[in-house]
């Protein structure tokens, strides 16, 4: 049965409980040698990656969602039922299992390894976090722990540079067919504690007391709340303050490339469209990578470090008020990077309904494609003071469009509300222990998002910025004509068109290029106004250029009714476009798009309104 | 004595799993309270309490900390006695 030299592996998935450091073990596996994609049918993420064993052999390995059981009760953990068993349609059975279980929690993580061990298929146990064990004093018999399995065990620390060492060094020849005699009759729950008896010496006094003494204030009906708020705030002021330097050297630098490279070009098209086109609108846009990683930084800490189902503890009952789950909070918290990644995370809220709300109001989390907008109009009309030692006016502002765009949320789920709340629905939430962030692990993530980032700026934000500059330099003003080049162009009828519509609201023709622009990604509505304005005359190479430019040419009621529409900003095609294949609802498509537009609508016409009649 | 279930334990105090109770059938949410670990003669403690109507509630099982609403907790029945 055990002839593990027979066996031909090439496809390893790795499976495990959440919060078992499966996906730093992968990270390490599997460096930078990633695919993200998703499983056909369901938006799961399905990642992939690829290593190299010492026997020279390629494998490629697959990281499963977590899962507490092969009962699944969530879609992604149907899909890591499914793979295990080989049922899932278009992905083949995996040659052999990786189960990963963390050291310090054994008595519910062995449970799902037997769960897995009673498939009968090829695999192997990873004990990851093994170093914190031993800190612990947890004293694993491996040995004895593999001859009553009949797998091999083999120590792992995820979050360490060669943690991974043992298990690659093995990886070859440790894959075996679990020996151990259970079946769908066993009691799984006893054969742990069996396993606990004579394989696990624990101290007697095994409360991890560092959690204890953590969640006493943070789980704390008073004090707990008040860290939320003040975490979240701090995040808030960071964007703003810490990114500045570094937004300010990223400007330097795109002038000085830009300065350079005007004088080495000819005048005439072609330096038009480099400079004009493509560094106004991807060099405006690269300014604002500082913030969007500082705002990632924030949420990758509070993800490692294990507070964030702690914030889902202390949110449920408001969150229920109006219809919702504390975990919703998980999902919706990732919109405030980008309402995509936000939507698709709601797989892990059973509930089909609270799923359901939590994808209708996640764009109104505002994500980091708004920033630049944000930033640029609050530098433009905000006036730079500080309050207090601790606070700025800016960053307050920025934290009470956050906040609008919460209520906002909150409001629009009541509205959905079913008449009668039960509060019956499921929480069941696991606090898994504190870690102190792996630096490693932020640094990937932090990567990941460069990556992303650098991508979108070459692509869609650089194709729409020449497109964007096509539209306003051509066609030419006919010979003798008066007024600026711009009022000629496409981008100046089309935007002089719709302008009726918006000067309600008090949107100039500028804006509605800027908006009809956005739809592609938001944060284009700067490079937008950027390049527009730069054609109407005013040199940006640097974006410091824009906001004095804007602070002089708007009304301080043009400019808050701009941003009032940017705290629910309707226009973005790529979450609409996951809103479908989420819902697999066209219905769901047109009720978001109109409610956020009505808001936005609103919004504006109130704020253009209010401020006009006090200025 | 009447029959004690979790969502009745008050703060700080510990007891023992006696089985969890289905409300439904089936009853996935008691399946998967099973799961976590919710079985015969575990020690469960409470830690802490919701700001908000004093629910959800955390529990402490095993080295692992749970948060669920009281309707949740009220599946799992304590015995008696402890």
């Amino acid at each position: 049965m055990s002839g593990s030299a027979s066996l031909s592996i090439s496809k390893i998935a790795l499976v495990g409980n959440p919060n078992c450091g499966k996906t730093a073990l992968f990270n390490q596996l599997t460096g930078n040698r990633q695919k993200v994609a998703n499983y056909a049918g369901v938006t799961v993420e399905r990642k992939e990656g690829s290593f190299i064993t010492s026997a020279n052999k390629k494998i490629t390995l697959i990281d499963l969602p977590g899962a507490y059981s092969l009962k699944a009760t969530s879609i992604d953990e149907a899909v890591t039922r499914d793979i295990c068993m080989g049922t899932y349609n278009n992905e083949s059975l995996p040659d052999a299992l990786i189960c990963v279980i963390d050291a310090t929690n054994l008595r519910l993580h062995l449970r799902f390894a037997l769960e897995i061990c009673r498939l009968k298929r090829p695999m192997l146990i990873a004990l990851n976090m093994s170093d914190i064990a031993k800190k612990r004093d947890i004293n694993i018999d491996l040995p004895k722990l593999e001859s009553i399995l009949g797998v091999s065990v083999i120590p792992t620390i995820g979050t360490q540079k060669n943690g991974t060492k043992k298990l690659l060094k093995n990886i070859d020849t440790a894959f075996k067919i679990p020996t151990i005699n259970i079946n769908d009759q066993t009691d799984l729950h006893v054969e742990v504690r069996k396993l606990l008896l004579e394989c696990v010496h624990t101290p007697p006094n095994n409360t991890f007391q560092l959690d204890e003494k953590i969640d006493h204030w943070v789980l704390h009906p008073i004090i707990g709340p008040i860290i939320l708020l003040v975490l979240l705030f701090i995040m808030f002021q960071a964007v703003f303050s810490w990114a500045q330097p570094f937004m300010n050297g990223i400007q330097d630098l795109t002038a000085w490339l830009g300065k350079i490279i005007a004088d080495f070009l000819p005048e005439g098209t072609l330096r038009s469209l480099i400079i004009d086109g493509i560094f106004a609108g991807v060099g405006t846009t690269f300014a604002f990578l500082p913030q969007i990683l500082i705002l990632f930084l924030w949420i990758l800490f509070l993800e490692e470090s294990g507070y964030l189902p702690r914030a889902a503890f202390l949110l449920d009952r408001i969150m229920a008020l109006v219809g919702l789950n504390g975990r919703s909070f998980i999902p919706l918290l990732s919109s405030f990077a980008c309402a995509i990644p936000g939507i698709m995370a709601t797989r892990t809220i059973p509930s089909a309904r609270d799923r359901l709300v939590t994808i209708i109001i996640a764009p109104l989390m505002t994500c980091s494609a708004r920033l630049p907008v944000y930033t640029l109009l609050i530098s433009a009309f905000i006036p730079h003071r500080s309050i207090g030692i601790l606070f700025n006016l800016q960053g307050l502002i920025l934290f009470g469009l956050y906040l609008l765009g919460i209520v906002s949320a909150f409001f629009v789920a009541l509205l959905l509300k079913k008449r009668k709340d039960s509060y019956n629905n499921t929480l069941l939430l696991e606090l898994p222990s504190y870690r102190f962030p792996s630096i490693r692990n932020i640094l990937f993530g932090l990567w990941q998002r460069v990556e992303i980032f650098v991508n979108r700026v070459g692509t869609i934000i650089l194709t729409v910025s020449i497109l964007l500059w096509v539209l306003s330099s051509f066609p030419k003003p006919p010979a003798g004509a008066t007024g600026s080049a711009i009022d000629w162009s496409f981008a100046g009828i089309i935007g002089h068109w719709i302008q009726p519509f918006f000067t309600p609201i008090g949107f100039n023709w500028e804006i509605c290029v800027a908006l009809i622009l956005g739809l592609a990604a938001r944060e284009v509505a700067v490079t937008s106004l950027a390049t527009v304005y730069s054609i109407a005359g005013v040199d940006s190479d640097a974006p410091g250029q824009l906001v004095h430019f804007l602070s002089t040419q708007w009304s301080l009621a043009t400019g808050l009714s701009f941003l009032a529409w940017y705290v629910f900003a309707p226009q973005c095609f790529s979450t609409l476009a996951v809103i479908r294949k989420e819902t697999a609802s066209w219905k769901m498509v047109i009720i978001t798009t109109c409610y956020l537009f009505f808001m936005a609508y609103f919004a504006s016409f109130i704020t253009w309104h209010i401020t006009s009649f006090f200025s | 004595m009447s029959i004690l279930n979790l969502s009745m334990l008050s703060l700080g105090k510990t007891s023992i799993v006696d089985h969890v109770e289905e409300v439904l059938l089936p009853d996935p949410i008691a399946d998967r309270l099973r799961d976590l670990g919710f079985v015969p003669g575990e020690r469960v403690k409470v830690i802490a309490f919701g700001p908000f109507g004093s629910n959800p509630i955390a529990v402490q099982i095993g080295s692992t900390r749970f948060a669920l609403r009281r309707s949740e907790a009220a599946r799992v029945i304590l015995s008696s006695g402890s």
